[in-house]
Formats: C-alpha cells, sequence, structure tokens
C-alpha cells in the first residue's frame, strides 16, 4: 500500500482503527440504541392490540366490560408497578454510584412490585372466569385477555430479566462498568409500565 | 495468551487454551474454517452468503411452483391440479417469493454489503445476526414442511378472514403458514435492529450519513420499514393463531368479528413491505449505475431523500389494496390521492438513474444491463402501479390477472432484476471470480424476454377480465393465445434462472485457472472495493477515513476544471492487501443463536400437535437464550492486541466545511498531477 500517495490527498488511510465496542457515531451505546428501536417497534405490536381491543369492546353476548370489570383493584395493582419504576430508577442510579448493595434491594423490589402486579392479574383473570368471563365467552373476552395477557407476558419476562441482573450481582458478575445493563433493562421496565398507563385508560378508565 | 498461528489472519479464539462453559453445555467454538464454522459463525460476510444460499433454494422451490401454475392454465379446463392443490400452490408459491427469497436476498445484500460500504468489521450485534438467519431458515423449512404434513396453506399470502378460519380450512396448511412467518418475522425484527444500529453507529471515521453510499441508505430505510411493518403483522398473526388454535372470536363473524380488521392489519404491514422488498434493488442499482456510466450518481439527495420519501408515504397508502371492501368514499379518496403521490418520490428515481447514464460512457457489462432492465421493466410497473390509484378502474381492475402483472413487473422486474445485478456486480468481491460475461449477457436477454412473454399478456388477460386464483378457465373467453404465451414465458425464464446457476459453477471451475479479478475489478467508487476480493474476515485494516462520498473513487481519480476525471493514483497503490499480518480482534462464534433459534419451530409443531412439544421447545430457546447472556460476546481468551482507541469515529461535525475542503484539495490535487 503506498501510503505517502494517500496522504498526499489527504487521506489518511494509515490512520488508527476505531474499536468496535468504543465511541459510537451517535454517542448512544449499541445496545442502548438497539432497545430504543427495539421498544419503537413494540410500540406498533400493542398499537395493533389495543385498536383490536376498542373495535371488539362491546360484545355480543356474555358480560360486559361494565359489569366485570373492579377499577378499585386494578387501580391498586395499576399503583403497584407504576410504583416499580420508581425503585427500577433508584436501580440504576444505585449502580452508578456504585452502590451493589442497594443496587440488590432495589433490583429485588422491583421484581416483588411486578410479581404482584402479574399475581393481581391472575387473580383478576380467575375472578373473571368464574363470573362468566372465558376466552372464547365473546369478541370483548377475546381481545380483553389477548391486550392485557399479552401485557402480562411482557412483565413476566420483565421480571426474569430482574431476577437474572439480581443473580448475577450476587455472583459479582455485575461490575459498576456494566451498569449499562441494568439502565436498558430499566428502559424496558419503564416502556412496559408506559404501555400500561395506556392500556390501564383505554381498557378500565375510558367507558 | 497463545501466539496466533500465523495462517490465521483473525484469531476467533484462545485456541482451545480455557474452555468457556456456559451452562456446562459446549465448549466455546474456535474454528473459522471449515463447514462445522458455518452453524456458529458470526461474521456478518458467511451470514450474508448463506442468507443468499437459502433464499436461492426457495427460489427454486417457488419457482417450481410457478411452473406448475403456469402448466395448469396452459389450455381451458387444465388437469394437472385439483382447485385445492392449485389453491395451496399459489399460496405458497406467492408467501414463498415475498417472505423467502425477495426479503432475504435483500438481507443477504445488506448483511454483506452494508458494513463494507460503511466502513465496519462487523455489525453491531454479531450473535444476534446469526440468530436471525437461522430464524429465517428454520421459519422458512417449517412453512414448507406443511407440503409433508397434510398440504400447504390455501388462502392466498394475504389469508384473508374468515376465509381462514378453521371451518373454511380444517388442515394445518394455514397454521404452518402462520406459524412459520412468526417464526421469519422475529428473523426481521431482530435483524432490523441490528442493522439499523450498524449503520447508525459505527460508520468509518468521516462517513457521515450524506456521504454514505444509496445502498446503504437503502438499506436504512428498509430496515425501519421492517422495524416498524413486522410488529403490525406479528399482531394480526397472533389474533390469528388464537383464532384457530383457542377458539377466540377476533374473525369469528357470528359473534360479531370483523374481516375488515384483518384486512387494515395486514395491509398496513403489507403495503410497507412492498417497499422494503424494491428498495434494497433500488440501493444496489444506485450504487452501479455510476460505475458503469462513469459518473456520480445524479442527485444524490434526491436519490435519498425520495427513498425516505418512499418510505414515510409508504406508511399511508395500504388501503388502495381495499377499494372493493366497501370502506367508504373517503378513505377511497384519501387513499386515491396518497396512492398517486407515492409515484411522485419514484418517479423521481427513475429521472436520476436515466439522468445519471446520460452523457456517461456507458459500459453494457451484464451488471449494467440488469440495472437497465430494473429501470424499464420497473417504469412498467410504476405506471400500472398508479393506474391503480384511479378507484373506479382499480374496482374493474382487482382480483384480476392485471394485478398480478403489476407486482410482478414491480417485484420480478423491479426488485429481482436489481438483484441479479447486484449478484453479477459482486460475485468477484464475495467469491473472488468473476461471472462469465457471455453467459451473463445470454442469461440476461433470456431473462428479459422470458420475463415479459410471462407477465406482459397478464395485463392483456386481466383486462379481459380473466381472474386470478382461479385454478382454471372455460374455452371460448380469448384466454387460451396468451395463457400460452405466458406459459411459454415461464419456462424461458425458468431456463435463465439454470443458466445463471450453471454460470456460478461454469465461472468457478474457470477461475481456476485465472487469476484473482483483484480487488476493483470494474473501476467502482465505494470503498468495499479497496479491499482484496474475497474480502479478508477482518473486513477493513486499517479501518479507511472517509473524506467524501465515493471516496474510493476520488483517491484514483481527481477531476480537471470541466469535471472530468483524471488517473491521480494507480488502483493497486489505493487498495488494501491481504499480506502481511493482519492482528485484529473480531468477535468470536458461538453455538447459541442456532440453538435459540432451532427451539421456535418445535414450538410451533408443539401448538399444532401435542402442546408438551412446545415446552420442550421453549425451554431449548429459554436454556440458549440464558447460555447466550452467560456467555461473553468476545471470547475473553481471544487475541486483543490490536487497540488504538485515540482514533474514535468522527461525528457529523460540519459537513458542509469539509466537503469544500474537499474540492479545494482535489482541484489542487489535479494542479500538481496535470
Amino acid at each position: 500500500m503506498a501510503d505517502t500517495t494517500v496522504h498526499e490527498v489527504g487521506l489518511d488511510a494509515a490512520a488508527p482503527v476505531a474499536h468496535l465496542d468504543h465511541d459510537t457515531n451517535t454517542g448512544i451505546s449499541n445496545t442502548k440504541l438497539g432497545m430504543w428501536l427495539f421498544l419503537g417497534s413494540e410500540c406498533l405490536l400493542f398499537g395493533g392490540l389495543i385498536t383490536t381491543y376498542l373495535i371488539y369492546k362491546t360484545p355480543l353476548s356474555g358480560p360486559t366490560p361494565e359489569q366485570i370489570f373492579d377499577i378499585p383493584f386494578t387501580s391498586a395493582s395499576s399503583f403497584v408497578l407504576l410504583m416499580s419504576s420508581l425503585t427500577m430508577v433508584l436501580a440504576v442510579s444505585a449502580i452508578e454510584r456504585g452502590d451493589h448493595h442497594r443496587l440488590r434491594v432495589w433490583l429485588a423490589a422491583t421484581a416483588i412490585l411486578g410479581s404482584t402486579f402479574v399475581a393481581g392479574q391472575l387473580y383478576e383473570f380467575t375472578a373473571f372466569y368464574r363470573e362468566g368471563l372465558g376466552f372464547t365467552t365473546s369478541r370483548f373476552s377475546s381481545a380483553f385477555y389477548t391486550l392485557t395477557g399479552f401485557h402480562g407476558v411482557h412483565v413476566t419476562i420483565g421480571i426474569l430479566m430482574l431476577v437474572s441482573l439480581l443473580l448475577w450481582s450476587l455472583r459479582g458478575k455485575l461490575p459498576e462498568h456494566r451498569s449499562e445493563t441494568v439502565e436498558v433493562v430499566g428502559l424496558y421496565w419503564h416502556f412496559v409500565d408506559i404501555v400500561w398507563i395506556l392500556i390501564f385508560a383505554v381498557v378500565y378508565l375510558i367507558p | 495468551m497463545a501466539t496466533p498461528d500465523p495462517g490465521q489472519l483473525a484469531l476467533p479464539s484462545g485456541n482451545g487454551a480455557v474452555e468457556h462453559r456456559p451452562l456446562g453445555v459446549f465448549t466455546r467454538p474456535s474454528s473459522s474454517k471449515g463447514w462445522r464454522s458455518w452453524f456458529t459463525s458470526v461474521d456478518h460476510k458467511k451470514i450474508g452468503v448463506m442468507y443468499g444460499a437459502a433464499a436461492l433454494f426457495f427460489f427454486i422451490i417457488g419457482g417450481l411452483e410457478a411452473l406448475l401454475i403456469r402448466v395448469q392454465l396452459w389450455a381451458p379446463r387444465g388437469t394437472l391440479l385439483t382447485a385445492d392443490e392449485y389453491n395451496q400452490v399459489f399460496t405458497m408459491h406467492g408467501t414463498t417469493m415475498i417472505f423467502l427469497v425477495v426479503m432475504p436476498i435483500g438481507a443477504a445484500f445488506a448483511n454483506y454489503l452494508m458494513p463494507l460500504q460503511i466502513g465496519a468489521r462487523d455489525v453491531a450485534f454479531p450473535r444476534i445476526n446469526a440468530f436471525s438467519f437461522w430464524c429465517f431458515l428454520f421459519g422458512g423449512i417449517f412453512l414448507n414442511t406443511a407440503w409433508f404434513l397434510g398440504g400447504g396453506a390455501d388462502g392466498g399470502w394475504f389469508m384473508y378472514a374468515p376465509n381462514s378460519s378453521v371451518v373454511f380450512s380444517p388442515g394445518h396448511g394455514i397454521d404452518f403458514w402462520n406459524i412459520g412467518l412468526l417464526i421469519t418475522g422475529i428473523a426481521s425484527l431482530t435483524g432490523a435492529v441490528n442493522l439499523i444500529v450498524t449503520v447508525l453507529n459505527m460508520r468509518a471515521p468521516g462517513m457521515t450519513l450524506m456521504k454514505m453510499p444509496v445502498f446503504t441508505w437503502m438499506t436504512l430505510v428498509t430496515q425501519f420499514l421492517l422495524l416498524f411493518a413486522i410488529p403490525v403483522l406479528t399482531a394480526a398473526q397472533v389474533l390469528l393463531l388464537f383464532d384457530r388454535a383457542f377458539d377466540a372470536n377476533f374473525f369469528n363473524v357470528e359473534a360479531g368479528g370483523d374481516p375488515l380488521l384483518w384486512q387494515h392489519l395486514f395491509w398496513i404491514f403489507g403495503h410497507p413491505e412492498v417497499y422494503l422488498m424494491i428498495l434494497p434493488a433500488f440501493g444496489l442499482v444506485s450504487d452501479i449505475l455510476p460505475v458503469f456510466s462513469r459518473k456520480p450518481i445524479f442527485g444524490y439527495p434526491f436519490i435519498v431523500f425520495s427513498g425516505i420519501a418512499i418510505g414515510f408515504m409508504g406508511w399511508g397508502v395500504w388501503a388502495h389494496h381495499m377499494f372493493v371492501s366497501g370502506i367508504g368514499p373517503v378513505s377511497v379518496l384519501v387513499f386515491s390521492l396518497t396512492t398517486m403521490f407515492i409515484a411522485v418520490p419514484t418517479g423521481v428515481k427513475i429521472l436520476n438513474w436515466t439522468a445519471t447514464m446520460a452523457r456517461g460512457k456507458l459500459k453494457l457489462d451484464t451488471p449494467m444491463l440488469f440495472c437497465i432492465g430494473l429501470i424499464t421493466m420497473f417504469t412498467i410497473g410504476g405506471i400500472s402501479g398508479v393506474t391503480h390509484s384511479v378507484a373506479p378502474a382499480d374496482t374493474q381492475q382487482t382480483d384480476t390477472y392485471y394485478i398480478v402483472a403489476h407486482f410482478h413487473y414491480v417485484l420480478f422486474g423491479g426488485a429481482f432484476f436489481g438483484f441479479m445485478a447486484g449478484f453479477y456486480f459482486y460475485w468477484p468481491k464475495v467469491f473472488g471470480y468473476l461471472m462469465n460475461e457471455t453467459l451473463g449477457k445470454v442469461n440476461f436477454w433470456l431473462m428479459f424476454v422470458g420475463f415479459n412473454l410471462t407477465f406482459g399478456p397478464m395485463h392483456v388477460l386481466g383486462l379481459q377480465g380473466m381472474s386470478r386464483r382461479i385454478y382454471t378457465y372455460d374455452a371460448g373467453y380469448g384466454f387460451e393465445f396468451w395463457n400460452q404465451v405466458a406459459t411459454i414465458g415461464a419456462f424461458v425464464l425458468a431456463g435463465s434462472i439454470a443458466l445463471f446457476i450453471f454460470n456460478i459453477f461454469y465461472s468457478r471451475a474457470k477461475a481456476k485457472s485465472m487469476a484473482n479479478p483483484g480487488p476493483d475489478p470494474w473501476d467502482a467508487r465505494t470503498i468495499e472495493w479497496m479491499i482484496p476480493s474475497p474480502v479478508p474476515e477482518y473486513n477493513f485494516d486499517p479501518i479507511p477515513t472517509i473524506t467524501r462520498r465515493d471516496d474510493f473513487w476520488y483517491r484514483k481519480y481527481g477531476e480537471t476544471e470541466d469535471h472530468m476525471p483524471v488517473r491521480i493514483a494507480a488502483t493497486d497503490e489505493v487498495c488494501q492487501s491481504a499480506e502481511g499480518e493482519h492482528d485484529v480482534h473480531l468477535p468470536s462464534p458461538s453455538y447459541w443463536p442456532i440453538v435459540t433459534a432451532f427451539g421456535l419451530p418445535i414450538v410451533g409443531y408443539g401448538l399444532l400437535y401435542t402442546h408438551w412439544l412446545s415446552l420442550i421447545g421453549g425451554l431449548i430457546v429459554v436454556a440458549g437464550i440464558y447460555g447466550w447472556a452467560l456467555e461473553p460476546p468476545d471470547d475473553p481468551e481471544a487475541e486483543h492486541d490490536h487497540h488504538d482507541d485515540d482514533h474514535g469515529p468522527v461525528g457529523e461535525v460540519e459537513p458542509d466545511r469539509a466537503e469544500d475542503e474537499d474540492l479545494s484539495e482535489s482541484e489542487k490535487e489535479v494542479e500538481t498531477v496535470g
């Protein structure tokens, strides 16, 4: 390679190599940007399911939303889920400060709050089923269980990620310089919370 | 650390010194050579080649299905296929060609080329890249196993409800279609995230967005379309899956299910899908035409921004597929208008390509012929497409062969001709030998003639009123002649594909006695041509600093005052060499992507036959994900010497000023050289 010629034109072909993992063009790390894009895609998935629910919210037979929803109960479990976003923020802030003890406390708290929400959803589903709202009962029931069930699965996956992080941290495999892993899981967690605000409003609150 | 074996240029792992066993199952794979390495490779180039090879395999299957259709329609009252078999064949033909051929060939080029065009060593998430490929392959195989397990899907590739319900299609064909495409959807989605991050984050120093080659731009737009279109299809398919597997009521008309919901969801995905199939080919043509015209692309910003405009406007035209479904006059009006508008950015591209060729020194090599084929054929397809925006006319044409003619002119005459241009153009870069030029030209003309014989007559048949998706027709409607022409054309087309495959092996055999074509056989413009052919595992060493568009060209050529190119450096001087020691740290191969992807079709079979099989598949997926997460992306034992961090990629700082400086520099250079 004739570096001299190239240098004359002002093209530094021998310029040092940018390392794969550092210094991205946007300044956002690959993992974080990837998660943001994935969440953007998730918006469309939930968009499709929410639209479906809105079209089918009035059943032709079987229990109607007004008859079956227990709004105070769901409000309480929604509050629990929203509080888990706070503990998630505290977890991220703890690892960024290098406080591994608090990281574990807040990760565990987030996972417990999330599990409480999922348990509430399972209780709710069971109660609805006993009142005669099966998955195949009406177009409303199919749309309701699919939408909220999809969200519940998302929360469950989030809980699995939180517990995995907790286990890694306990085994000393989550050092401070990997705090971004916690942050990225946090992004997912907050997204799932925000989607629930939307679902709670659209499904339960708006008549 | 073990010392590098000099024969092994890039070092995947630590030569077996320390075994890393996540979950205690596998030793981390270390070889980057041999057939086994393909299963564990995370190299974007190998994955790109596998995408291409798998797509060509599915192309042969889809092509055979097309030939069955054409033989059945050769004469009135054909008896080769029954009505039921015909339904399966045309459904699987459409599904295969769209999801398993055109999309993956786009993915093949995106995977192989895009990192090279932006001067990267690999994609952002190499293991996710491998996972995407295996999901696509397993999804495609799953879809096609339907043929052996009771017959393929029979509802058309759009699978309209309620025709797709268990009542009207009691077999498992539609379930195979549904679950198979859910799996390939995962492939597309993870691939989209990966490639977008790669383009946005991993460009070489100086490669600002507006200096990127057009193919890279079109890849970016395409992947954004995938990112947002695939989840809509996934939502629709989940509804269909729940309807068929668990008796939900989404499309059960009796319980108030609305078939139009499926149509809307499907086409909100389906129309961006159309553009994400054509845009990679547009990108290829935009990079190939300037090489054989020996001129820069005419109006680069227009090409880029019209591509972006297509990306945005593609979301606002979906209901033109539904003019006859009773969506109401306001909707029809709005979607007619948007459909007319979207022809504008497409027209801009056609204009730019023609203007690129105008007054250029055209070299009519095979890739160029296919490019010109694309421009002419796509123009015909585009014009017949814009006629659909006239709703009253479209109402007459819906479900006739006129539509079939239109989208084949767009997808075969457009996308596939572009891919053929890309195959002939990039073959030496990928495999290290040129395809035979004479055979290539014969290949082009056979394909061009066969294509027009097959699909040209369908315009006439459609306007005569021949319906699509009907397995036969009666004598006396005047359909006989043009159907026979189309069938003859289909066999000519098949011959041209056979010739292409023959050319691959023929040229490879001939190449053994010929010299390597060198890094730059076409005197090309973009930086993927400055590295050896075939591309070494580490791509670039060193990574080039980019100062302008078509950077490689301007390393070779300056400009005189009247903008004529003047040679300023010999090609060999500005190209990189494979010789010498290249101590480059690369992502390590991994078993986990293929393991994780392998669990998905097992879940699928479980959903159809016995649910405990789903559990096993699910466990494989979960185990795969945990093995993956516990395995560091880079093998800690791999060599890690080459570590200069003081020259990170330059951001988009003052691109205008940088360009001004480039101009003055090149002028100065010409003065000294001249």
